[in-house]
C-alpha cells in the first residue's frame, strides 16, 4: 500500500529576485514498511524533496511552482500549519546528518526525547519518562537510563545519533527520513547505526526515506532506489537492477566513479625522505590551585614513519586516534617530542627562522576546502602568497605566470585566477589548495583527509591528481584519511591508529587483505562491507 | 554604477542590504551633507569676508591677515571688516565685499544687540546670541564641526589601538592574553569622569590633549571583540596552511585574520562614534571639556540651563545634538544590516 506519494514535485529558491529551481519535477512512490534509497552529489536536490515532505524549507523563499506530496491521503503541499504540526515528529519524523548541531545542547537527554510524547501524544511527565527509558532500550543505550539528566556534550558522536533516532522513533512514526545519518560518523559507528535502523524497521514495520551519497550503504540497506542529479530523478527502481544494470549515463559515471586502483610501486632504490623516530604530543591535564601537571592527553605516543620519494603513507584511524595530530607534528606546527628528520637534516630544536626555508619543500592540503582557503583573498593572492614568502619567481608578473601554471596544472582554468574562493565548487576549492602546496614544488606534502569533505566522482578526480602529481615530480606523501577506499587506491604502506597508537602497520595489501589486529579487521569489515564485527577495542 | 558591478558580490550584497535600510541610507546621505557643509565653516560662517575688491586689487581676507593700513586706516593690527569705518574706506576706493552666509564666526561678539545678551532670534542672529553675544548659529556649525571631528579622531585612534591590542591576544593567547586581560581589567576600574576632572584643574585641555586624554581609556573597547575574533580564527585550517607556508605571524594577522575580523569590528564602529560624541558633549557640559570660548555643543547646551529665560539656546543646542546622535544611530543600524549574512536583501 502507497504511504507517501510525490507526483511532479518542484522546488524554486528566490534568493536576490533570482530563482533557482533546485528540483524540477520529481515523482516517487514509498510503500508501507519499504526503504527507498534518494542517491546523488551535493547540490542534486535530494536533501531538499525530503525537506519538502515535511513542508521544512523556508517558506517564502523556497516554493513549489509545480507538484504535490500525499502522504497517506493527506495532502502536504500548501496544508495548514496546525495539520503539518500533527504529521510532524509524530507521523512522520526525521533524522540529521550533524548529530552534533542537531540536538539542543541545552536540554538534557531526558528532555530531548519526551518532547515529542508530551507535545503530541499528551503524555504526563512519568508516562514520558518510562518511555524514554523504552526507546533508550530499543536503540541500544539501556546503560544512558541512569544518566537521563545528562547534557548532550557528554555523549559521543554515535550515542548522539542513537539519542536523536529515539527521538525520531518516539511515536512509532510510519515513515521514517533519515538525511544522511552516518555520514558524520566513524567507520565503525556508521556500520551499528545502519545495523539498528535495520533491526527496528523490521521490529516497527515503519518506512525509510534514505538520503545518501554513498553507493556502498544503498546496497546493502535499500530496497528501492532513486538517482538523482541536477534536480531529477534520472533512474529508480530495485537496487539489484540499478546497480547491476545501470541504464542512465550519469548511474553508469556513479558507480564507475568510486575510487579504484592501486598506486605505482615506489623505485626500491629511493632513500628515505622524512624518518620520524619515536614522535610523541603529549598534551598535560593541569589541575589543582598551582596548575600542576597530572597526567597527560597522550595524542601521538611514540610513532616511527618513513616515507620516500614516490612513496604515499596512509594513516588510517577513527577520529580522536590522532592521525591529524601526527600529521601537525611532522608539519611542526604543533609542539612534539622525539626526532623528525627530513633530508638529513633535523626539523626538531629549528626556530622559525630556520625552519622557514624548509617550509618550501614540505607542505600540506587540509581536510575542508571551505575552511582552508581565506575567504578574503583572491586566488592569485592565495596560491601567490607562498611564492612571495619563499622569494621565488621574482616579479609580480613572473609570480602570476607561476601561479597560472599550477592552476592548469591541477586542472583549473588559469583565467580563474582574480576570482574568489566563494565562487568555486568544493572540488576546484580543494584544486586550490592544492595548487597552494605544490607551486612551491615541495618533496613532501601532508594531506590531511583531502577527500573527506567531497563528492564521489571529485574524490576519484582528486585522487587521481594526486597520484599524478606524485609521479610527475617524485612526491613523498603522508595521506591521512579515515575513508579505507581512499586509502587503498592511494597508499602503499599503512599505518593504522588508535588512541595515539599504531596498531598495526604493513604494507597496502597486506593491511587490506590480511588483517591481523581485531581492530584492524572490524574496521575493514565496517568500512568495506558495513558490517559490525564485535571487538571490544571498537567504541560505540 | 560601473564600480558596483567590478566590486566582488559579497561587498555588493552589503551594499544592497545598506541601501535597503532607507532610514539609515538616508540618515546617510543627511549626516555626509551635514558634515559636508560643516567641514569649511570658515567659508560659511565668518567675521572675515571671502573676498575684498579694493582699489582695483583682490584680497581674500578669510585666508590672508591684511593690517588696516593696507586700506588705508590707521592700525597695523588686522583689519576689522566689521567696523563700519573700514567698511567705509573700501567703498570710497570703488571697493566692494563679499560676505559669507552668516557674517559671524564662533566667537564674533554681535555689539550691536537690540537688546542685552541673550537676545532673541531675529533677522541678524537666525538663532539669537548666547549670554556673550556670539551668533548661535555660528557656534552651531562650529560646534557640530569639531565634535564629529573630534569623535572621528578618537573612534579612528582608539580602534587602531583597540584592535592592534585584542588581535596580539586573541592571536598568541596564553600568557599574553591571561596577563594583558588582567591588566585591562585593572585599567577598566579606573574613574575616568575623576581623572579627567583632576587633570582639567592643572592643565587647560587643548583638543589634542583632551584628544589623548580620552584615547588612554577609550580604547580598551574594541579589545574583548577583536580578541574573540581572533582567538577563534587563529585555528582556522587557511591560518594553519599559511603558517605551514612559513608566513610570518605579523603577516598572517595583518593578512588573513584581520579582514575576517573587521566585520565585527566595522559594525561597531558607528556606535563608538557615537558614544565619543557624546563624551564630548557631556565633558564640555560639565566645564572640563575644550578649552574655553571653543565653540562646543556641549558649552551651548550648559547656557540653555543657566539661561532659562531663552529657549532658542537649550532648544538648538538640544535639536542638533539629537539630530547628529539619531542620524549616527541610523546608519549604524544599516552598516549592521550590511554586515548581517543572514540578511537577505528585500
Amino acid at each position: 500500500m502507497t504511504l507517501l506519494d510525490i507526483k511532479d514535485l518542484a522546488v524554486r529558491f528566490t534568493v536576490e529576485g533570482r530563482a533557482v529551481d533546485a528540483v524540477k519535477g520529481v515523482g516517487f512512490t514509498i510503500d508501507k514498511g519499504e526503504t527507498l534509497a534518494l542517491v546523488g552529489e551535493s547540490g542534486s536536490g535530494k536533501s531538499v524533496t525530503a525537506l519538502s515532505v515535511l513542508q521544512l524549507l523556508p517558506q517564502p523563499m523556497a516554493s513549489h511552482p509545480t507538484g504535490s506530496i500525499t502522504f497517506d491521503g493527506l495532502e502536504m503541499v500548501g496544508a495548514s500549519d496546525k495539520k503539518l504540526r500533527s504529521v510532524r515528529g509524530n507521523r512522520v519524523s526525521m533524522i540529521f546528518q550533524e548529530p552534533m548541531t542537531s540536538l539542543n545542547p541545552l536540554h538534557n537527554i531526558e528532555k530531548q526525547i519526551s518532547e515529542p510524547l508530551i507535545l503530541h501524544k499528551n503524555m504526563s511527565r512519568t508516562e514520558a519518562r518510562k518511555r524514554t527509558g523504552e526507546l533508550l532500550e530499543l536503540v541500544g543505550l539501556g546503560n544512558l537510563k541512569g544518566r537521563l539528566k545528562d547534557f548532550p556534550h557528554t555523549l559521543s558522536g554515535g550515542q548522539r545519533q542513537r539519542v536523536m533516532i529515539a527521538m525520531a522513533l518516539a511515536n512509532e512514526p510510519d515513515l521514517l527520513i533519515a538525511d544522511e545519518p552516518t555520514t558524520a560518523l566513524d567507520v565503525t559507528v556508521q556500520a551499528q547505526i545502519l545495523k539498528l535502523l535495520k533491526e527496528l524497521q523490521a521490529k516497527l514495520g515503519m518506512a525509510i526515506l534514505f538520503i545518501t551519497h554513498d553507493l556502498t550503504i544503498v546496497r546493502r540497506f535499500s530496497d528501492r532506489v532513486c538517482v538523482m542529479t541536477d534536480g531529477l530523478i534520472v533512474e529508480a527502481g530495485p537496487v539489484a537492477e540499478v546497480f547491476d544494470n545501470p541504464q542512465h549515463e550519469y548511474t553508469r559515471h556513479l558507480l564507475a566513479s568510486e575510487p579504484k586502483g592501486v598506486p605505482e610501486p615506489v623505485p626500491a632504490d629511493n632513500r628515505p625522505l622524512l624518518e620520524t623516530d619515536d614522535l610523541k604530543v603529549w598534551f598535560p591535564i593541569k589541575r589543582g590551585v598551582f596548575r600542576r601537571t597530572e597526567s597527560y592527553i597522550k595524542a601521538v605516543d611514540g610513532i616511527d614513519v618513513t616515507v620516500r620519494p614516490r612513496e604515499t603513507i596512509g594513516v588510517v584511524g577513527e577520529s580522536g586516534s590522532g592521525k591529524t595530530t601526527l600529521g601537525m607534528a611532522i608539519l611542526r606546527l604543533i609542539a612534539s617530542k622525539g626526532g623528525i628528520r627530513f633530508d638529513g637534516k633535523d626539523l626538531q630544536g629549528l626556530d622559525f627562522k630556520e625552519l622557514r626555508p624548509l617550509r618550501q619543500e614540505i607542505q600540506v592540503v587540509f581536510q575542508d576546502p571551505y575552511g582552508s582557503l581565506s575567504p578574503r583573498m583572491s586566488i592569485k593572492d592565495i596560491i601567490g602568497e607562498g611564492l612571495k614568502v619563499h622569494g621565488m619567481g621574482g616579479t609580480e608578473a613572473e609570480r602570476r605566470s607561476l601561479v597560472g601554471e599550477a592552476m592548469e596544472e591541477v586542472g583549473l582554468e588559469p583565467g580563474m585566477i582574480d576570482r574568489y574562493p566563494h565562487e568555486f565548487s568544493g572540488g576546484q576549492r580543494q584544486r586550490i589548495a592544492i595548487a597552494r602546496a605544490m607551486v612551491l614544488r615541495p618533496r613532501f606534502v601532508v594531506l590531511d583527509e583531502p577527500t573527506s569533505a567531497l563528492d564521489m566522482s571529485v574524490q576519484a578526480q582528486i585522487v587521481e591528481l594526486l597520484r599524478k602529481l606524485q609521479m610527475d615530480h617524485d612526491l613523498a606523501y603522508l595521506f591521512i584519511s579515515h575513508d579505507l577506499r581512499v586509502v587503498r587506491a592511494m597508499s602503499h604502506h599503512v599505518l593504522v591508529m588508535k588512541d595515539g597508537n599504531v596498531v598495526e602497520t604493513g604494507s597496502a595489501e597486506a593491511i587490506f587483505d590480511a588483517p591481523q589486529v581485531g581492530y584492524t579487521k572490524a574496521l575493514m569489515a565496517a568500512a568495506l562491507n558495513l558490517e559490525t564485527i564485535e571487538d571490544d577495542s571498537v567504541r560505540a | 554604477m560601473a564600480l558596483f558591478r567590478v566590486l566582488d558580490p559579497i561587498t555588493r550584497r552589503r551594499l544592497t542590504n545598506f541601501r535597503g535600510n532607507r532610514r539609515g541610507y538616508w540618515a546617510f546621505w543627511a549626516f555626509l551633507f551635514l558634515f559636508a557643509i560643516t567641514l569649511p565653516a570658515e567659508l560659511i560662517a565668518n567675521n572675515k569676508p571671502l573676498f575684498v575688491w579694493y582699489d582695483g586689487e583682490p584680497y581674500v581676507p578669510f585666508l590672508v591677515a591684511y593690517p588696516e593700513t593696507d586700506f588705508d586706516g590707521d592700525f597695523q593690527t588686522e583689519a576689522d571688516y566689521r567696523d563700519p569705518f573700514v567698511q567705509e574706506l573700501i567703498a570710497e576706493k570703488d571697493g566692494w565685499i563679499v560676505w559669507p552666509l552668516i557674517p559671524y564666526s564662533y566667537q564674533t561678539i554681535n555689539y550691536d544687540l537690540p537688546t542685552p545678551a541673550p537676545s532673541a532670534p531675529s533677522a541678524e542672529n537666525w538663532l539669537g546670541t548666547d549670554d556673550q553675544g556670539r551668533d548661535v548659529v555660528a557656534r552651531l556649525i562650529y560646534g557640530f564641526r569639531i565634535s564629529v571631528l573630534f569623535g572621528l579622531a578618537l573612534t579612528i585612534l582608539s580602534s587602531v589601538v583597540g584592535i592592534a591590542a585584542g588581535a596580539v591576544q586573541g592571536y598568541y593567547g596564553g600568557w599574553i592574553d591571561l596577563l594583558a586581560q588582567r591588566a585591562l581589567e585593572v585599567w577598566g576600574g579606573v574613574p575616568v569622569l575623576y581623572i579627567l576632572i583632576i587633570l582639567a584643574s592643572v592643565i587647560i585641555p587643548s583638543f589634542w590633549t583632551l584628544l589623548g586624554l580620552m584615547i588612554l581609556f577609550s580604547w580598551t573597547s574594541l579589545v574583548g571583540l577583536v580578541r574573540a575574533e581572533f582567538l577563534r580564527a587563529r585555528n582556522f585550517d587557511y591560518v594553519r596552511a599559511a603558517r605551514a607556508l612559513g608566513v610570518t605571524d605579523r603577516v598572517i594577522m595583518v593578512r588573513h585574520v584581520l579582514p575576517n575580523a573587521m566585520v565585527s569590528t566595522l559594525t561597531f564602529l558607528p556606535f563608538i562614534l557615537n558614544g565619543s560624541v557624546t563624551t564630548l558633549t557631556a565633558l564640555d557640559f560639565l566645564g572640563f571639556g575644550l578649552p574655553p570660548g571653543s565653540p562646543s555643543l556641549g558649552e551651548l547646551l550648559n547656557q540653555g540651563r543657566s539661561n532659562l529665560q531663552a529657549p532658542w539656546l537649550g532648544l538648538s543646542g538640544f535639536v542638533v545634538v539629537a539630530l547628529m546622535l539619531s542620524l549616527l544611530t541610523f546608519i549604524g543600524e544599516a552598516v549592521r544590516d550590511a554586515f548581517d549574512p543572514r540578511k537577505m536583501p528585500s
